[in-house]
């Protein structure tokens, strides 16, 4: 049973991971945290399932459409919702959460006006495949999520550390106002941000689908407080500690199942990174605070 | 000649009063019956909100159940239909005003056991018979005297079921699951939890979750590890189609019996093939092979353009049951309906052989059901 629930706790753990991604990457640019992610994310899962159960397209086609639309729901995200409050003088620091977190309600609507509020099951052949490893049924989809999870985490650190686009992307995120002085077209840098966040919420979404072959228009809230809880357990703005965070609460929750008792699933969860902040406050990979952007 | 126009007027008032002193002599030798009951009852109802689905398939019932009393004559009911948008205080409301001004004889409803204790005492302590046809919590009919329900409690449907089911496949071990963050899930699974006991299985662990869980694989390896002959499970529809589907998936293949959450078309619709072997109790099933039940079905789906569910059925029972007790009574008094009403015995409604016990508490046998290609069939 062991390596059967560390199985399952892996493949929470990478999605989790990845959704934490998105959170993360757009708080360590813009200091906001994206309310709306989660939704974006379930978006890109009915966007997925619409193109795999019911226009029967291949897998490659799913993901690539729900990365279109998920793209194209964080431009318009920045456009209509970021950008018009961004420097805008006397505009509260929380001014910008609260509309994401309005946008978020709004999709949340529009996804039960459309596809209403039950389960859809998200079928297609690729999650079938499996194989027998050690007397345990391991399925493929499995792998393919802590891979994909694992490949995301490492384009996202070389891109950040190694290219120009990431240096002035962290520019951007250390001082606005400077980098647009130094020639950084800083609003473009943001809206690609926030697009490449939301492409990586619509991958996200359909790699659920996947795992649990089933959606419903609330695993954006659901799984954007888990994704929420691990950029602060992880670190804000920490890729590794996304990744970390993802995979330790994945791990941790299923384990609690596993040798404890189902009842406290979250509750274990969350007292584990509530001893972790007291420990370390700025989170497992967070910078100390005297380094800090602000 | 002159005209004169008060002979006009004299004749032209002539010719009306002999139309209608015509229409009158017709009218009671069409109709050679005794004056009906005419008796206001009012309805209390989930019509706005979340839960509006029940509140519509109840008051659904009730209208069809009217239009065939009022047809038929003897009794001549007039529905006051209240909105309790599934909250207590409006339930209250609600139940205040259809006693107080509108002087309904009875009430029918409200939908949730919540609302039930809170519009029941109201309606006990003025002497208004009420009764739920859908409040399945423990103590309804405790209330007090007037207090009555038609819709059967989990406590006689899952014992059913699980009887059933240990009988046939000889169970030894169970593993129970259920969502531990509602309240009617928690009660489905404290009843399980109890026949299980008192038939002697041994239950090799208790699995939880919480409402909107997608993953449900942790608990489900861990059931499938302690191989048990069958689980036990307590969810609504939407978790329970999920749960069936993933166990399915990950190789535990024994039977599933479940509690109400389950009876619905919607589990099937959910997990497809991972539903088969799925045991669940109902007081309704529509495609019994009864006339009445048939009948009931094609009348209700003609008018509403869908079939009835248990809601639709219970409450619509629960309209011939009242009316039915309002004949009995003899004339519109509140005491005399009660009366009538506590005396109910082998009424054979849609739902089947219906009696009140001295509790005014349901006495029927569910019907246990067993999913099979794709539907629910008698479980034999």
């Amino acid at each position: 049973m062991f390596l059967e629930q560390l199985i399952n706790g892996v493949t929470l753990g990478s999605i989790y991971a990845i959704v934490a991604l998105g959170y993360t990457l757009v708080f360590g640019v813009l200091d906001i945290i994206n309310m709306a992610h989660g939704e974006i994310f379930m978006f890109g899962a009915f966007v997925g399932m619409l193109i795999l159960s019911k226009a029967g397209a291949p897998l490659p086609v799913a993901f690539l459409g729900a990365i279109v639309v998920a793209s194209a729901m964080g431009l318009l995200l920045e456009r209509l919702a970021l950008r018009p409050l961004r420097g805008r003088p006397g505009a509260s620091h929380l001014a910008s959460l609260i509309s994401t977190i309005g946008v978020s309600i709004l999709l949340e609507n529009v996804a039960h006006k459309i596809f209403g509020s039950g389960n859809h099951l998200f079928e297609t052949p690729f999650a079938e495949i499996s194989f027998q490893l050690g007397g345990v049924t391991v399925y493929l989809v499995q792998g393919v999520i802590l891979l994909i999870s694992l490949l995301l985490m490492a384009g996202l650190a070389l891109w950040l550390s190694r290219t120009r686009s990431g240096k002035a992307l962290r520019a951007t995120a250390e001082d606005l106002e400077t980098a647009g002085l130094l020639g950084v077209d800083t609003n473009r840098m943001i809206t690609v941000t926030v697009v490449i966040a939301s492409a990586m919420g619509g991958v996200a979404g359909v790699l659920v689908g996947m795992a649990f072959s089933y959606i419903n228009n609330q695993i954006g809230l659901s799984m954007g407080l888990k994704g929420l809880a691990i950029i602060i357990f992880g670190g804000m703005g920490s890729v590794y500690g996304a990744m970390a965070g993802g995979l330790i609460l994945g791990l941790s929750e299923t384990f609690v199942v596993a040798y404890g008792s189902s009842g406290y699933r979250d509750a274990i969860a969350f007292v584990a990174i509530i001893v972790v902040l007291l420990i370390k406050p700025q989170g497992l990979f967070g910078q100390a605070p005297a380094e800090a952007k602000r | 000649m002159k005209r004169n126009p008060h002979a006009v007027a004299a004749v032209t008032c002539a010719l009306f009063a002999l139309a209608f002193m015509g229409a009158e002599k017709a009218k009671p030798a069409a109709k050679p019956k005794a004056e009906p009951i005419r008796a206001k009852i009012g309805v209390i109802s989930y019509i706005t909100g979340q839960g509006a689905a029940y509140g519509e398939a109840i008051t659904n019932g009730i209208k069809l159940a009217r239009d065939e009393v009022n047809a038929k004559g003897d009794v001549a009911i007039d529905l006051k239909i209240e909105d309790s948008s599934g909250k207590q205080e409006q339930a209250l409301a609600a139940a205040q005003k259809l006693i107080n001004s509108e002087k309904v004889v009875a009430i029918i409803g409200p939908t949730l056991s919540n609302e039930m204790f809170a519009a029941g005492p109201e309606a006990n302590a003025s002497g208004v018979p009420i009764m739920g046809t859908s409040t399945t919590a423990k103590g309804i009919p405790q209330i007090g005297k007037f207090v009555f329900r038609n819709s059967m409690p989990e406590s006689q449907a899952i014992p059913a079921a699980v009887g059933h089911a240990v009988k046939k496949y000889n169970l030894k071990k169970v593993a129970l699951l259920y969502g531990n963050d509602d309240a009617f899930t928690k009660s489905g699974f404290d009843t399980m939890k109890e026949t299980a006991e008192k038939l002697k299985l041994n239950i090799v662990t208790i699995q939880e979750f919480q409402k909107g869980q997608a993953d449900y694989k942790a608990q489900l390896t861990k059931i499938a590890s302690l191989s048990p002959d069958a689980v036990f499970c307590s969810a609504l529809y939407n978790e329970g189609g999920v749960i069936l589907a993933q166990a399915r998936k990950m190789g535990l293949k024994v039977p599933f019996v479940g509690g109400n959450g389950f009876n619905s078309p919607k589990v099937i619709e959910i997990a497809k093939e991972a539903a088969e072997g799925l045991i669940v109790a109902t007081p309704w099933f529509g495609e019994k092979n009864d006339p009445k039940v048939k009948a009931f079905v094609a009348k209700f789906e003609k008018t509403y353009g869908k079939k009835p569910d248990q809601f639709a059925a219970q409450a619509y029972d629960a309209f011939h049951i009242m009316t039915n007790a309002l004949k009995t009574a003899g004339a519109a008094d509140r005491g005399k309906l009660r009366d009538a009403l506590a005396a109910t015995r082998n009424f054979q409604g849609v739902v089947g052989n219906f009696s009140f016990d001295a509790d005014r508490d349901v006495v029927m046998t569910p019907s246990v059901l067993i999913v099979k290609n794709g539907k629910f069939a008698i479980f034999k």
